[in-house]
C-alpha cells in the first residue's frame, strides 16, 4: 500500500512538472512576474555569494596578465598612437557633422543614459544563455533594454524585477538581433542557437559576407538603436555565416543597461517566440 | 521537559543539512565564475546533492523537496519551468529504486549510479528542452556537461559526506 501511494505521488509530481512546462506556454506573463519575484528575493544572496568569486576570478586573471605584462605594454603604446590619431580625425569629423546637421535641421535621436549594474548569477546549464544582473525597476531597468558590456552589444533585459533583471544573452536560442553588416549596409538577423557563435540569417542569396567585417544593430523592429556593434563575421562556409560576439560573454562582469527613449514596447514583445520570454 | 527546546532546535537544525546543502549548491552552482566557456558546461551540483541525499537520507529529502528545488532553480535559472523539477523528481525515482545496490556498496558503486543518473538526467532534458522549443538542440554542451559532472562528482560527493558524518551520524 505504501509502495503504491509513494508511486502515485512520484507520478503526481512528474505530471506536475510536466504540467508546469505546458503553463509557460499558456501564461507567460504570470511565469514571467514569479520568476522576477524569485530572482528579486534571492538576488541579495546571489550578490554575496558573487563576491569572492570575483575575488577568485580576478587573482586568476591578475596571474595571466603578469606573464605578459612587456608584450602587453608594447602593445598599448602603439594603440596609443594610433587612437590618437583616431581621435584628431573624430575631431575633426564630429564637428564637420554638426554643422551639416546644422545646415538640414537633422532631429538626432533622444540622448541615451545608461545604468550600470553588476552580474550576480550565471545559471549557466546546457540551454539557456541569461544573466543576471543587480539592477531593476527602481533603479530604471525596463524590458527591451539593450545591455552592453565594454564596447558591444550583449544582450536584452527580457524579465525585471524589484531590485534585479535578468539578461537574454545574444547567443541564447531565443535571443533574435535584426543587424547590418559594416561593408554592404545588407540587412539580416543575428540569430543564437546556444553555440558561441550565433548565426546570421535571411541575407539574400548573392551577398557575400567577407571575414573579419563588423556587425552591427539595424535598428528595425524598435528593439535596438542603430549602429551598436554586437559582433564581428568570423567565418562563412555553405551559405552559413557564424558571428563571433565582440565582448567576450563569459568573462562579463558589470554591465550597461542602456535606455535610448524608444518607445519598443510592442515590437519587443513581438519578436521573441520561445519558452525563455 | 526531558527534550529540552535547545537540544530540538538543534536537531531540526541537523535534519535539515541535506535540504539546505541542495539549496546551497543550486546557489552556488549560479555563481558567475567568468571562465571561458565554463557556464554551458558548469556541473550540475544540485543533481549530485540530491543524488547523494537521496541514497544517504531519503527520510529528510522528500522526494517533493526535490521537486520544490527544481521549481525554484527553473524559476531562478532562466531555464523552462518544470523542466529541472522534471530532471530532479525522476533521478530521486531512480535512486530511491535501485537504492540498495548503491549503498553499503563501495564509492565506486556510488560513482557509477551517479554516471547513470548524469547521463539520464542531461538525455531527459536534451529531449525536454528540445520539445519545448521545436528544436532539435545540438547536444554537444549536454555532453560535455553529463561527461564532467561524472568526472567531478566525487569531489562534491566528498563534501557532502564529510558533512553526512559530522552532523548526521
Amino acid at each position: 500500500m505504501r509502495a503504491l501511494l509513494q508511486r502515485f505521488s512520484f507520478l503526481l509530481m512528474v505530471l506536475a512538472a510536466i504540467g508546469l512546462m505546458m503553463m509557460t506556454r499558456v501564461d507567460p506573463v504570470f511565469i514571467d512576474a514569479a520568476r522576477a519575484r524569485v530572482t528579486d528575493a534571492f538576488a541579495p544572496i546571489l550578490g554575496f555569494i558573487a563576491r569572492p568569486a570575483g575575488a577568485v576570478a580576478s587573482v586568476l586573471e591578475s596571474g595571466r596578465q603578469l606573464t605578459a605584462l612587456y608584450a602587453e605594454n608594447q602593445r598599448l603604446r602603439e594603440d596609443n598612437e594610433r587612437l590618437r590619431q583616431w581621435q584628431q580625425t573624430a575631431l575633426r569629423l564630429e564637428a564637420e557633422n554638426n554643422s551639416l546637421r546644422g545646415l538640414l535641421a537633422y532631429k538626432p535621436d533622444p540622448a541615451a543614459s545608461y545604468i550600470t549594474a553588476r552580474v550576480i548569477a550565471d545559471p549557466g546549464g546546457a540551454f539557456v544563455r541569461t544573466l543576471v544582473v543587480m539592477a531593476g525597476q527602481r533603479d530604471g531597468v525596463r524590458r527591451g533594454q539593450a545591455a552592453m558590456a565594454g564596447q558591444g552589444v550583449i544582450g536584452r533585459v527580457v524579465q525585471v524585477g524589484e531590485w534585479s533583471s535578468r539578461i537574454l544573452l545574444v547567443t541564447d536560442l531565443n535571443a533574435r538581433i535584426p543587424v547590418v553588416l559594416e561593408t554592404t549596409r545588407q540587412r539580416a538577423m543575428l540569430s543564437g542557437d546556444n553555440s558561441d557563435q550565433p548565426r546570421l540569417m535571411y541575407i539574400p542569396r548573392g551577398v557575400e559576407p567577407t571575414v573579419g567585417e563588423r556587425v552591427f544593430t539595424s535598428g528595425h523592429g524598435g528593439l535596438f538603436p542603430a549602429g551598436l556593434p554586437v559582433g564581428i563575421v568570423a567565418a562563412t562556409h555553405d551559405g552559413e555565416t557564424r558571428v563571433t560576439p565582440i565582448v567576450d560573454l563569459s568573462r562579463i562582469e558589470y554591465v550597461q543597461l542602456v535606455d535610448f527613449g524608444i518607445p519598443g514596447g510592442l515590437a519587443a514583445e513581438a519578436a521573441q517566440p520561445g519558452a525563455m520570454q | 521537559m526531558a527534550v529540552g527546546i535547545w537540544q530540538r532546535l538543534d536537531q531540526a537544525g541537523r535534519n535539515s543539512v541535506p535540504f539546505s546543502t541542495t539549496v546551497a549548491a543550486m546557489l552556488v552552482g549560479m555563481m558567475p565564475l567568468q571562465l571561458p566557456d565554463y557556464s554551458f558546461v558548469a556541473p550540475p551540483l544540485t543533481l549530485m546533492a540530491i543524488y547523494y541525499w537521496a541514497i544517504y537520507r531519503p527520510d529528510l529529502l522528500k522526494p517533493y523537496m526535490a521537486f520544490g528545488i527544481g521549481v525554484l532553480q527553473d524559476l531562478l535559472g532562466g531555464s523552462p519551468l518544470g523542466m529541472s523539477a522534471l530532471v530532479y523528481v525522476l533521478a530521486y525515482w531512480l535512486v530511491l529504486t535501485q537504492r540498495r545496490y548503491f549503498l553499503g556498496n563501495s564509492f565506486w558503486f556510488l560513482w557509477l549510479g551517479f554516471a547513470l543518473v548524469a547521463v539520464g538526467a542531461g538525455a531527459v532534458q536534451w529531449v525536454a528542452y528540445s520539445l519545448m522549443t521545436a528544436h532539435l538542440v545540438a547536444p554537444g554542451n549536454v555532453v560535455a556537461q553529463a561527461l564532467l559532472a561524472i568526472v567531478l562528482f566525487p569531489l562534491p560527493a566528498w563534501c557532502f559526506s564529510k558533512l553526512h558524518r559530522s552532523l548526521l551520524s
